[in-house]
């Protein structure tokens, strides 16, 4: 008798949408991409409560979600490294600015 | 009741109350720098949450990666852009009240559907004697492939994030130089005379 698996994926579902919000709302591309950072945290802690709660001894959550979490950092270097290089010609990082291939 | 049921449903409503609060703070701080650290105490909670599902090489990975290195990585890009951190410029879109009811409805559609389906019940297994040596064994033997394409994705993107912010004296040049073509030949879009100018607008067409 544990805590049921919705839970889990409750406060999931609440986490990705706070993220989905931050990464609408904001101007500044690094809000956004830490508005990316928290979908990708709640996606994250889906996968694990899949896990914890279907086949153990496979590991397949926790596996995928290792390699989310790669890839998450690849994304989060590659992007600032991105709004460093945008701002230094730009001057700016809010994304509504940066339009130079919107007609 | 069991205590110890007791205190896992504590600490549940603990971390959960914490992520939320903190990931809140993230998305609506006017000033980034404090929204950055709102992040950490977020990914910290997260962390918690992977402890209490028993998943604890994810959640030390979870403490070095996003605590340790992405959250460093943040920072350093809200430092190295430092005037648009000031509290008094505009942070939002001026469409952050058509985003607001848009993420509710996602979220009551998410939480509609999950509270309406019906999961296999099984019961929750024991985890096997070592989790994490098995983890290892399953990554080097069956995930072989897919963690080896991981480490060149990691090479690729180190590399990339060199290349991409490697500092370029003349781009501000080339930039405004840029600019300064599409405005002109916007120009000549908008007139739609049938005689350009010159080669930008032709370009342009």
């Amino acid at each position: 008798m544990t805590i049921p698996l919705e839970y889990f994926l409750i406060l999931a579902s609440v986490l990705f949408c706070l993220g989905m919000y931050g990464a609408l709302a904001r101007k500044n591309a690094v809000g956004i991409l830490m508005g990316i950072e928290l979908m990708l945290n709640a996606v994250n802690i889906n996968l694990v409560a899949f896990w914890r709660y279907g086949v153990v001894s496979e590991f397949t959550g926790q596996v995928f979600a290792l390699f989310a979490i790669t890839v998450a950092a690849a994304e989060a270097a590659v992007g600032l490294a991105l709004v460093i290089a945008i701002f230094r010609s730009r001057r700016t990082v809010n994304a509504d600015e940066v339009d130079l291939l919107k007609w | 009741m069991d205590v110890n049921v007791v205190l896992t449903y504590v600490a549940f409503f603990a971390l959960a109350g914490l992520t939320l609060l903190s990931a809140l703070a993230v998305v609506t701080l006017r000033n980034l720098l404090r929204s950055a650290l709102a992040l950490v105490v977020t990914f910290i909670g997260v962390a918690g949450i992977y402890l209490l599902l028993q998943a604890e090489f994810i959640a030390a990975v979870q403490v070095l990666l996003y605590v340790g290195a992405v959250t460093v990585l943040i920072l350093f890009a809200i430092m190295l852009t430092e005037r648009l951190m000031e509290a008094r410029l505009r942070q939002f879109t001026g469409k952050w009240w058509l985003a607001a009811p848009l993420v509710v409805l996602v979220l009551a559609s998410i939480v509609v559907s999950l509270l309406g389906a019906v999961w296999v019940e099984r019961p929750k297994e024991a985890l096997p004697p070592e989790p994490v040596a098995s983890l290892g064994e399953i990554l080097m033997t069956r995930y072989a492939l897919p963690f080896e394409i991981a480490s060149v994705l990691l090479l690729v993107a180190m590399v990339g994030a060199i290349v991409v912010a490697w500092p370029i004296r003349d781009r501000l040049k080339v930039v405004e130089e840029m600019e300064e073509r599409v405005a002109r030949a916007k120009a000549g879009w908008k007139e739609r005379s049938g005689s350009p100018k010159d080669e930008t607008v032709e370009v342009a067409r």
